[in-house]
């Protein structure tokens, strides 16, 4: 029994080491953001301009930055959402199997290729794409950001939508089937309604992902600061602002510090989207 | 910027620790060397030149290994200071030694030597298909800052100026707000890049761009990129950059790079800045992406 116990209690450390972690990286981070809210004080993050190397008046202000990876991530989802939703309905319900042999991987293989190297497919080969289309004088713009992130979230979202789909149990496309409903009226009134928590999940996955890139934004996105809500115009999302700057900034000095609060507020927001996306899938699993 | 100098300069120290194999911190003198006496020299300044001494520095130590360098950033000021107070043998600085801290100096009677080991030049680079050739300092002011937005208001087509500037972190982009933009802010409009495989790339595709470039990254690059000539005023000629032109002070968005000694160098300090003025100490300067002197 003793020997139970131990092998117990390893477990439960081993499975809750990850909380662990995460406190220890969220005391960490407000360890060292902490002194900016004596100096300069909470207050100059609100400012909105983001400016942080400058001769006349340094400046942290975060909207512009989240203002970018609003733009970004909402632009990435209005493409992905829609075409992943429709292919995993496709692969999970209507594909012949060998059509699904060869679709799923496919698919899955976009989510291993290296976020560098998707960048740089945006920077040579999509940003002059959606130059030429548009009739712009450059593609780096928020356009092009969201795009190549929406290729980044579409293998999570038809993944997991898919899986959601098939575990709909076949008793329930049988009943609708018995009743007289054609196969398309069974897939949308049916099954998808079914899955519909597990497809949210996967939107909320997605769009983790989709804010917490950095490599292929900072590639393509002309990292201008500004708040506007053009696509095609130039935006500094958070994750790149991190990237680009925390590699050279002085040590332990105020805009260290803002680089933090970014971090802070970044972490605050893939936090939320996993609490509401956990919320939405204990709602409506216990309706099912 | 103290702070990162200091870290640079741990990080500097590291790396010669590691090539020299001595595991030790070089600034220790009790460590012995396998074959004779190790000689120890210390080299403190510019952040900005912090790559190109720690070069310098590495392909030394190959040619000579008994000798025994630590290199440290910190800023031009604080490797000034530290030559005064005697705590370095040889100080970097991007700037020249100013009156104050000369008579600081004499003071403690040093006489700093001052020896000029390479050029750091910027050029203005634009697409190919971009009529202009040429700008004053002026103009690429007011377009970097935002003022001028259009290619007309500068003497080319009515199109938009897209202005393509580097990340904060670099070393360039201080350089040319301090010395081109006069210490303004850059255009928020301006996108910034990366890297400089970056600018060229997008200046190489877009038409309508202007960004700027170490002038060893321009050369390399002329035939995806035009570097325009400047002009200091508009009553002077525009120049192209190039080697000459910097060295000879035509061209103006340069600076000279210096190494000070305390008194006239002997010994190791003379081995080191003759090999920094030697060909294979200028052509390190040109692989690190500042100009040579001639």
């Amino acid at each position: 029994m003793g020997r139970d116990r131990a092998i117990q209690i390893g477990f439960v450390g081993i499975a809750s080491s990850s909380i662990l972690v995460v406190a220890l990286i969220f005391l960490f981070l407000f360890k060292e953001a902490a002194p900016f809210a004596k100096h300069p004080g909470l207050a100059a993050l609100l400012d909105n301009q983001w400016i942080p190397v400058s001769f006349q008046k340094e400046r942290f202000g975060i909207l512009p930055l989240a203002a970018g990876t609003v733009l970004v991530t909402a632009i990435a989802m209005l493409v992905s959402v829609p075409l992943s939703a429709l292919a995993a309905v496709y692969i999970a319900e209507v594909a012949h199997p060998l059509e699904r042999e060869i679709l799923k991987p496919f698919i899955e293989l976009l989510a291993s290729i290296p976020s560098v190297v998707l960048g740089f497919f945006g920077l040579v080969v999509l940003a002059p794409l959606i130059k030429q289309f548009f009739g712009l004088n450059t593609g780096l713009n928020a356009l092009t950001g969201g795009l190549l992130l929406a290729l980044m979230a579409i293998p999570t979202i038809v993944s997991v939508s898919e899986d959601a789909i098939n575990s709909v149990p076949a008793t329930y496309r049988n009943g609708s089937m018995a009743l007289g409903a054609s196969r398309m009226q069974t897939i949308w009134r049916v099954v998808v309604p079914a899955a519909l928590p597990g497809i949210l999940g996967a939107v909320m996955l997605g769009t983790g992902r989709v804010i917490g890139e950095t490599m292929a934004v900072l590639m393509v996105t002309g990292n201008a600061a500004l708040i506007t809500a053009n696509p095609l115009s130039p935006v500094r999302t958070m994750t790149a602002s991190i990237a680009a700057e925390m590699g050279e900034v002085p040590f332990g000095s105020i805009h260290y510090q803002a680089l933090f609060w970014v971090g802070i507020v970044l972490l605050l927001i893939t936090f939320g989207l996993n609490f509401i996306a956990r919320r939405i899938s204990v709602r409506y699993g216990m309706m099912r | 910027m103290k702070f990162r100098g200091l870290l640079l300069g741990v990080l500097a120290t590291a790396l010669l620790a590691g090539l020299t194999g001595c595991g030790n911190n070089t600034g220790d003198k009790q460590q012995p060397a396998a074959g004779g006496q190790t000689r120890y020299l210390t080299i403190k300044g510019s952040d900005t030149m912090v790559h190109l001494v720690s070069e310098w520095a590495e392909a030394f130590m190959q040619k000579l290994p008994a000798a025994d360098l630590s290199v440290t950033g910190g800023g031009s000021g604080t490797g000034i200071a530290a030559l005064i107070n005697n705590t370095t043998d040889i100080c970097a600085a991007s700037r020249s030694i100013n009156e104050k801290e000369i008579t600081l100096a004499a003071a403690k009677k040093i006489q700093p030597s001052e020896f000029k080991v390479a050029m750091d030049g910027i050029a203005l680079v634009v697409n190919p298909a971009n009529p202009i050739s040429q700008l004053t300092v002026e103009q690429v002011k007011k377009i970097f800052t935002g003022t001028v937005n259009n290619w007309k208001q500068v003497g080319g087509p009515d199109q938009p100026i897209l202005v393509l500037s580097r990340e904060s972190s670099s070393g360039t982009f201080v350089f040319f707000q301090e010395h081109v933009l006069d210490k303004q802010d850059y255009s928020r409009n301006a996108r910034s890049l990366p890297g400089t495989s970056a600018m060229i790339q997008n200046i190489a595709t877009d038409t309508w761009t202007i960004g700027y470039v170490g002038l060893g990254y321009a050369q390399q690059a002329a035939d995806k990129v035009k570097t325009l000539a400047i002009a200091a005023n508009a009553d002077q000629p525009a120049i192209t950059p190039s080697v000459a032109t910097i060295n000879s002070g035509e061209y103006v968005i340069a600076r000279p790079l210096f190494l000070y000694t305390a008194g006239e160098p002997t010994g190791l300090t003379k081995e080191f800045l003759d090999y920094a003025l030697s060909g294979p100490g200028q052509e390190i300067v040109r692989q690190a992406g500042y100009v040579p002197l001639q």
